[in-house]
């Protein structure tokens, strides 16, 4: 910083008003210094280190949950004889979400270019290396569903077989996809997400749910199983925010995707069944949710690893 | 191969940095910047990626045998900080590219050629050890000095400790010298003299012990640091409940719903 006589004037204002100056390499004004002791810890510092992880980690859980439910979707339609532009739209979402997927877990790695490294073993144990390998089976299986039902539509090439049983594993695939998310903050010795990794890993699919029916409603899909959906998951949400309520989270990111998860969709979709701009606005209060949802609980999760108190046993 | 391990005795440490230093110079770790915090003469602040030795500065009121200052001064215990090296680690545990390994001394070791930085080590170390390193990427922390080892030479710290607080050797030998020491310091009345090892939680004990005084807590060590693999049961069947309410969920929406009124807008 240049020093100007303005420069001066603010300096002195700031320290008349605070009793003390912010500036590089000033920290030491926040007098009384903490003690080192049972009651602070080692000068209240943070015991544990906050996830490096940004905007990409949570964009991704985002994409990727909302990706596998949408390959549930399908198969349920499918099997439930629904339209089949649901069927094939449901599928072209969950192999969208993939492709958009892969490239957000690889740019938030370290090194993306060692990414393949992540399937260099399997690790039962490490919920980083079965998403990883989820991924990779979820990214492999839609694409051959969304490949297989084109080829089919254009060539009249006997491929129902290939179409529905890659969907099926998928769809098997896309549960996991919609869950580990929530294992993957739960274990884990950050404080606010090891303490809900009962409810985290739930918390997430229902969003899922309601982001992947939420978008297909969007897309246009009139079908009553989406709206249904969508508020069972919703409900969900609600009784969520109890629980995350009790557990004594408190974030206003988290606030505000719970309201835009639970409640506001759950009132919109309850008093408008028969108002499409009701149904409209609720997909979209969900969505925008379940987008929240997920930068919420990662941003928890550095706020709770500055505090040393948790780990210390002192709360 | 034996276990080695570490046994840090914050009586005898007279804070003098050198263990740090000499980390840095041996293991080639980067500057990690520097900032005057006010805490006491500590700079260092905690372990990282770029500081895999801290020396704590602990202060507080005279006590017998805590140096010998005047009355009314305030004096230091020192505790030299470091990976403890985790008899169950959960960065290991979490590693999804099996960089980190157990070596033959039974310590916890990153392999830099394989780590591809995913960050899940740092999130999983109940001790905030391990991190990432901004500019490079991967993932650091002390390598319990694996190339000396293997050269069979005892660690960098452990070398140019002047005191004899850092001791390396055999992790059983040290374990049982720790406790034949705290006893001489209760025998000559610090009575608050303990060893931190955490063996009674799903740590498992650890490679890297502490003696300290006084409470552990002051030390930011955890009383009771669990690996989050044991929650892994937990989460997994939460994991399994969501997926299940998905399948049936999805399944009897649609069915109650019948085929009809999906027509495309
Ligand atoms: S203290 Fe942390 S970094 Fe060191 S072995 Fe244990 S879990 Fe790994």
């Amino acid at each position: 910083m240049k020093a100007t006589e303005e420069r001066l004037d603010e300096l002195r204002r700031q320290a008349e008003r605070t009793g003390r100056v912010d500036a590089k390499g000033i920290r030491a004004a926040g007098a009384p210094l903490p003690e080192p002791g049972a009651e602070h810890g080692y000068y209240g510092l943070p015991l544990l280190k906050p996830p490096v992880w940004t905007w990409e980690i949570p964009l991704y859980f985002f994409v990727g949950g909302a990706a596998g439910a949408s390959a549930m979707i399908a198969v349920a339609a499918q099997v439930s004889g629904a339209d089949e532009t649901l069927v094939r739209d449901a599928r072209r979402i969950a192999a969208l979400g993939a492709v958009i997927s892969t490239p957000l877990l690889i740019s938030d790695l370290g090194r993306p270019e060692r990414f393949l490294n992540m399937l260099r073993v399997f690790k039962p144990r490490s919920p980083m290396s079965v998403g990883a390998w989820t991924l990779a089976a979820f990214g492999t299986l839609t694409g051959a569903t969304v490949l297989a039902d084109e080829l089919q539509r254009r060539t009249d090439l006997p491929l129902t077989f290939v179409s529905n049983a890659a969907g099926a594993g998928a769809a098997l695939s896309g549960l996991g996809m919609a869950t580990y998310t929530g294992v993957l903050l739960g274990a884990t010795a950050i404080p606010v997400w090891a303490e809900n990794v009962n409810m985290l890993p739930i918390h997430f699919a229902a969003s899922a749910v309601a982001s992947a029916s939420s978008l297909l409603e969007l897309c246009g899909h009139q079908h009553r199983a989406l709206p249904l959906l969508a508020s069972g998951a919703a409900a969900y949400e609600v009784y969520a925010t109890r629980e995350v309520a009790r557990s004594g989270v408190t974030s206003t990111a988290l606030k505000a995707a719970s309201l835009l998860s639970g409640p506001i969709p759950l009132a919109l979709r309850l008093l408008g069944i028969r108002s499409k701009r009701a149904r409209r606005a609720a997909a979209l209060a969900s969505l925008a949710g379940s987008l929240i949802t997920r930068f919420a609980w990662v941003e928890a999760g550095k706020v709770s690893a500055r505090d040393p108190r948790v780990p210390l046993g002192l709360m | 191969m034996t276990t080695t391990g570490f046994l840090t005795d914050s009586t005898l440490c007279i804070g003098c940095k050198a263990c740090e230093v000499a980390c840095k110079e041996w293991n080639d770790v980067p500057d990690d910047g520097f900032l005057w915090s006010g805490l006491s003469y500590d700079n260092t602040l905690t372990l990282g990626a770029s500081s895999w030795r801290h020396v704590k500065f602990v202060e507080h009121q005279p006590r017998t045998g805590c140096g010998g200052n005047a009355p009314g001064h305030s004096t230091w215990q020192f505790s030299s900080d470091v990976c403890k090296h985790c008899g169950n680690a959960g960065c290991l545990e979490a590693c999804p590219t099996g960089s980190i390994v157990r070596t033959e001394f039974g310590s916890v070791y990153v392999q830099p050629d394989v780590c591809n930085g995913c960050g899940y080590c740092v999130v999983a170390c109940p001790f905030g050890v391990i991190d990432r390193r901004p500019d490079d990427g991967r993932a650091f922390k002390c390598t319990f000095c694996y190339d000396r080892q293997k050269a069979g030479m005892e660690p960098a710290c452990a070398k140019a400790c002047p005191t004899g607080s850092i001791l390396f050797g055999d992790l059983d030998k040290l374990q049982r010298r720790g406790e034949e020491r705290v006893e001489q310091l209760h025998a000559a009345g610090m009575d608050d003299a303990s060893l931190y090892n955490p063996t009674d939680t799903s740590v498992g004990g650890i490679h890297a012990m502490f003696l300290i005084r006084g409470d552990s807590r002051a030390y930011n060590l955890p009383p009771k640091p669990e690996v989050p693999t044991t929650l892994l049961p937990r989460a997994w069947t939460a994991a399994g409940i969501g997926a299940a309410a998905m399948v049936i969920g999805s399944l009897a929406a649609f069915a109650m719903c019948g085929s009809g009124r999906s027509a495309k807008r």
